[in-house]
């Protein structure tokens, strides 16, 4: 009978959890749309976009610095000993700088993203939504989606790209850094044969498909935040999920962006 | 002002209004009383319709509230003042960026006509002082009267109150209701206030309405109310003059 009880619960948990599922899908296809929707319309915010894009992006230059230094450290001390095994030691730089500017470097990146600026907005907005501070502005004849929403996911969209292309560099230094551990490689040499490597088709792909990361992260931790219910419980459910469900998001989209990249660029 | 017919509203099985009918007219303040969850504060939701109801219509200066468009509703929504029962004050913004807001947003002022409007108001609620101050280093009192300062800024002809007093000291409490009539007089508004505080009813009320499960039980004077010999209303009162009584011999 027990067990019985039990199944019947897990069955209606189960059939909840999917219902929230699809029904957060659907919130964020909305959210979506409604960022096209309000986008063009003006006033623009500048002022907002201007503010979120420091809050959000210039405050993690700080922590994607050490981490895309670290990455790229590890990731040329990890090379290094397989290339060695196949002779092909002097492949390094090329065989790092490739990794680094086609994958680590956008996902790395937007995943650090994704999990300070997400999570940040998801709080943000939530607790405005449950101080009753969102319908305040509607009240008030302001627009609160278009103040609060378009502004933040506009600013996701542009920063991330910036981060990443900054990433690159720090993790194409740290890979220098660990190069230079086992030979004596200048860093002009270093950088030339990265260069030599890394081709327009490795390099554009990575930084185009970064827009759709902080896209995702914007939209995301903006709808997370934006339909909090249930007081300030609500606030750190939405600030968690949100990382959760961006992240998840951005690898599926990765994985996708990266098909399509196969097959609009054969040959990269 | 304000008239509302039958206007129904429920959120799953459970009804929070049903066929509430009622009027403000010009000038008038007018009190609603209710148990906590008698949708008092769903009732107000719906006048600006932050809550879309079910069933009924709402008339601002006869204008039929629920067939607006967003535009046309934005545009009532500015004559229409809310302060809301946690201020709702935007966090990130200092008390002189909460009262421009709405100003900069809405109106085509210029920076001194919108300097002068904010000295104005917040001389009229006595925090000229906090002008640049942040919310969050403001006591719960101070936060109404920044609340009741940014809804009033923008002059409207109908104010909607929701529990303007409570959580706060019976001081306090008795202050806000003074300024409450103060500012309803000098500016002629049409005041709803939704509360369970007597002592602040006594003060501003000229007619009140007891709600009860969705329910609109009794209209009357505030001396008809409390001196009504229904079970509920005596119940209800005998709770709140205990409290008051309480009060004042605090």
């Amino acid at each position: 009978m027990a067990r019985k009880k039990l199944s019947y619960s897990y069955q209606l948990s189960l059939e909840k959890r999917l219902t929230d599922f699809f029904i957060m899908l659907a919130g964020l296809w909305t959210f979506s749309a409604q960022f096209f929707k309000y986008v063009f319309v003006p006033p623009y915010e500048i002022y907002e976009i201007r503010k979120h894009m420091n809050e959000l992006g210039i405050k993690t230059f700080p922590i994607v610095s050490v981490t895309g230094f670290i990455i790229g450290l590890v990731v040329a001390m990890q090379t290094q000993p397989v290339l060695a095994r196949f002779g092909a030691e002097s492949n390094l730089p090329g065989a790092v700088g490739i990794s680094i500017v086609r994958e680590l470097g956008p996902v790395i990146t937007a995943l650090i993203f994704a999990g300070r600026v997400s999570s940040g907005i998801g709080a943000e907005l939530g607790s405005m939504r449950v101080t009753e501070q969102i319908d305040a502005m509607e009240v008030g004849a302001i627009n609160p989606f278009k103040f609060l929403v378009v502004t933040r996911i506009f600013a996701c969209t542009f920063i991330l790209p910036v981060l990443t292309i900054y990433v690159i560099f720090i993790s194409l230094f740290g890979a220098y850094v660990a190069v230079l551990l086992v030979q004596n490689m200048t860093f002009e040499f270093y950088l030339g044969s990265v260069l030599k490597s890394v081709e327009f088709g490795d390099a554009i792909p990575g930084i185009l498909k970064t827009f759709v990361f902080g896209f995702i992260v914007g939209v995301v931790g903006s709808y997370k935040g934006y339909t909090t219910t249930n007081g300030t419980e609500g606030v750190g459910k939405a600030s968690t999920t949100a990382v959760v469900v961006s992240s998840l998001l951005i690898l599926i989209f990765d994985m996708i962006l990266v098909k399509i990249t196969l097959w609009l660029w054969p040959t990269v | 002002m304000l008239r509302i017919e039958n206007l129904s509203k429920r959120f799953d099985s459970k009804i929070v209004l049903d066929s509430v009918s009622l009027e403000a007219n010009d000038g008038e303040n007018l009190v609603i009383f209710g148990r906590s969850g008698t949708g008092k504060s769903v009732l107000l939701k719906c006048i600006v319709r932050l809550l879309e109801p079910d069933n009924g219509k709402i008339f601002i200066q006869d204008i039929d509230v629920l067939s607006l468009k967003i535009k046309e509703l934005n545009e009532l929504r500015k004559q229409i003042g809310f302060l809301f029962q946690s201020a709702a004050l935007y966090d990130s913004m200092s008390v002189r960026h909460n009262l421009e807001f709405p100003l900069v947003r809405n109106f085509n002022f210029t920076p001194e006509e919108r300097e002068e409007k904010i000295i104005s108001v917040l001389e009229k609620v006595s925090l000229l002082d906090a002008i640049d101050k942040m919310p969050s280093e403001l006591s719960g009192g101070m936060r109404k009267r920044v609340g009741l300062a940014r809804a009033i800024i923008t002059e409207p002809k109908l104010m909607l109150y929701d529990e303007p007093t409570t959580g706060l000291d019976p001081i306090t409490s008795k202050e806000i209701s003074m300024l409450i009539l103060e500012l309803q007089r000098s500016l002629k508004m049409t005041s709803v206030v939704v509360t369970h505080d007597l002592l602040c009813a006594e003060i501003i009320a000229d007619r009140a309405i007891m709600l009860n499960e969705g329910k609109i039980i009794f209209e009357g004077s505030l001396e008809e109310m409390t001196t009504s010999n229904d079970e509920f209303l005596i119940k209800f009162f005998k709770h709140e003059i205990l409290n008051k009584s309480e009060t004042s011999n605090a």
